[in-house]
């Protein structure tokens, strides 16, 4: 069961209590640092992409105006060069301070921007974390464009900025909050907040999931054997180990599911009754479910199986 | 299956799906669009489908086991949350409200650092010019080739003067003004952000800014042209040196709460100042556009210098009383 096990510690890590005034705690869990490179990666392209967008429209009319001989030609570099400024500058904080709270890139990783102390995100937090992407990003970048066109000509300069760019890069890494400079100086942070749909409960769920060489339909066709379980065999595991079943169970892969069913098995000390792992798993997952839903009713919980 | 089956959560969840569904559904389409789009159905119930998401969650925590239920529980409280308690004015009061109380009372509450940035800047400027009028070869020091366009001791006076009227001659004066303009900007902008490594970068950038302009004034100057100088800088400056400054006062502010933050923590206090200091830079941008426009049209049109020192005048003016003049407190 090693390689199914979630990472439980990770998990806990990266949630941040918020109690809304109704009194309900919502634990927020932070974007981890993955999440953030590639939501700023894609925010790079769809600007990258604007861009190119801007200066083929403005070519366009160039071609058009040519005519015009320079007063045209002055005027469409200063829309682009304004066009560049304006989608540097504003393309964030516009997009944060929308009702989604966040840019092109943030909503394709679910992520959005809060403010730390659970307070309405304000448009001057937005400004300031955004401003100081300038710092972080742009000034390095610049710089080390600037250097190596006009051919670099000193290598501890370079350096500088190579440093420059990796402590503001590196930032986020070196503390709990993943916050950036930016989110440091503007109270916010990045949670992952992913837009979910609920599924089926698992219990509503009659047929099993295809086998990987099965037409969908004829899933879970034969008839249910029914297995009977001793107390002691639905007091092994606690709520952890129920929650890894669910997540096993939910994804129908039928490696993990044999695995899970024979290392089950072992333990609860049943022999295999030439059925499917699936229905096994089910079955075990449906009792003691139950078992354990009527046991928190009377305010038992187990967490896992080391409690008791 | 088996005999034993979770009734009880499993009629809780049946029981409220379709609530959460519909919650669900209005906040999908507010997020998409606006809020006014929504009904007023929609309005009036999305507060009572919120409470009732999260009773649902705190009930789910306690009773059920479906993991997958509880996250789907928190993910829809907390997007109901942020949305509910979200930002609720429009953009367009939140704006008016901005440029009548907020951004004149923000520009107020810095006027220490204010006064620090422009004796920066001048010091900067005096340095500069003494500097230059003694030995012209620190020009290249303090003016950039790329700024300096053309600008140099090794120009006649003649030259000189023409930039002071035609300048750039026929290439491009407008993009020119647009990339100073950009320019400027990204100095106020680094002037502000660089203020939190404790606002050491901000004073050197004031001061090198300052030292700039003493090198311009002190070359023009020595070939008789300083007054004219004076007008092709002052129409657009007032406003621009004026931006720069207030920029320089917000990273000061920022850079004092780092060093300084009293008895809330460094972090809290950072944040704090950073948030205060955000509003000016709001009205920075929009001095530095002002700025652009008089430096871009209003320099080109207007060559007389006693009109460009009268609209340079003005426009100080104009920005000290729009910032300086007491006036009553806002109702509320």
């Amino acid at each position: 069961m090693a390689e199914i096990v979630l990472r439980r510690g990770a998990d806990a890590e990266r949630k941040r209590s918020l109690v809304t005034p109704e009194g309900v705690d919502l634990s927020l869990s932070l974007a981890d640092a993955g999440q953030r490179i590639s939501a700023f990666a894609i925010d790079l392209m769809v600007m990258f992409g604007a861009l190119i967008a801007l200066i083929l429209v403005l070519v366009g009319l160039l071609l058009l105006l040519l005519g015009l001989g320079t007063p045209a030609v002055e005027f469409l570099a200063i829309v682009g060069l304004l066009g560049f400024f304006l989608l540097r500058n504003f393309y964030f904080a516009l997009m944060e301070m929308g009702p989604r709270a966040a840019t092109f890139g943030k909503r394709a990783l679910g992520l959005r921007v809060v403010a730390r102390s659970g307070d309405r995100l304000t448009a001057d937090r937005v400004i300031v974390r955004n401003m100081m992407r300038e710092i972080e990003f742009y000034l390095p970048v610049s710089f080390l464009v600037y250097n190596s066109a006009t051919g670099g000509e000193e290598v501890a300069w370079t350096l500088a900025g190579i440093v420059w760019t990796g402590v503001f890069l590196f930032f986020p890494l070196f503390n709990t909050d993943r916050l950036r400079v930016g989110d440091l100086l503007a109270g916010t942070w990045v949670i992952s907040a992913p837009r979910r749909t609920l599924s089926a409960d698992l219990f509503q769920r009659e047929t099993r999931p295809a086998k990987p060489n099965e037409v969908e339909g004829e899933a879970g066709a034969g008839a249910a054997p029914a297995f009977v379980f001793t107390e002691a065999q639905l007091d092994v595991y606690g709520v952890y180990e129920l929650q890894t079943l669910e997540r096993v169970l939910r994804e129908g892969r039928y490696d993990k599911i044999a695995t899970v069913a024979d290392a089950i098995r072992a333990k609860i000390d049943m022999a295999h009754d030439g059925g499917e792992d699936y229905l096994f798993l089910r079955a075990y997952y449906d009792a003691s479910r139950a078992r354990m839903e009527r046991g928190l009713l009377f305010g038992k919980r187990r967490e896992d199986k080391h409690d008791r | 299956m088996t005999a034993a089956r979770p009734a009880d959560s499993r009629k809780f969840r049946a029981a409220r799906e379709d609530q959460w569904r519909r919650l669900e559904e209005i906040l999908n389409q507010a997020e998409k669009r606006s809020v006014r789009k929504l009904s007023d159905e929609d309005l009036l119930a999305l507060p009572i489908l919120y409470r009732g998401a999260l009773s649902s969650l705190s009930v789910a925590r306690e009773t059920s086991l479906d993991h997958e239920l509880v996250t789907y529980l928190e993910g829809l409280c907390a997007r109901a949350y942020f949305f509910v308690y979200g930002v609720r004015t429009s953009a367009r009061q939140r704006l008016a409200a901005f440029f009548r109380a907020d951004l004149p009372a923000a520009v107020r509450g810095l006027w220490r650092e204010t006064l620090v940035a422009l004796t920066l800047t001048l010091i900067g400027a005096l340095t500069g010019y003494l500097l230059v009028s003694g030995d012209s070869s620190w020009y290249g020091a303090f003016v950039p080739e790329q700024l300096a366009g053309g600008r140099g001791f090794g120009a006649s006076a003649e030259t000189l003067r023409d930039t002071l009227y035609h300048d750039q001659g026929g290439q491009g004066l407008g993009f020119f003004a647009t990339f100073l303009f950009t320019h400027n900007s990204g100095v106020a902008i680094w002037a502000f952000a660089l203020g939190f490594a404790f606002g050491v970068p901000t004073a050197l950038l004031l001061i090198q800014t300052g030292a700039m302009m003493g090198a311009f004034v002190a070359l023009f100057a020595s070939r008789g042209l300083g007054e004219e100088l004076g007008g092709w800088l002052i129409i657009h400056g007032s406003s621009e040196i004026l931006a720069i400054v207030l920029a320089g006062a917000a990273g000061f502010r920022i850079g004092w709460s780092v060093v300084f933050p009293g008895e809330r923590t460094r972090l809290a206090s950072a944040s704090l100042g950073g948030t205060k200091a955000a509003l000016v830079m709001g009205g920075v941008v929009v001095m530095l556009l002002v700025a652009g426009l008089l430096e871009g049209f209003g320099r080109q049109l207007i060559l007389i210098d006693w009109i460009r020192y009268a609209i340079g005048l003005s426009m100080l003016l104009l920005w000290c009383v729009y910032f300086y003049l007491p006036r009553r407190a806002a109702n509320g």
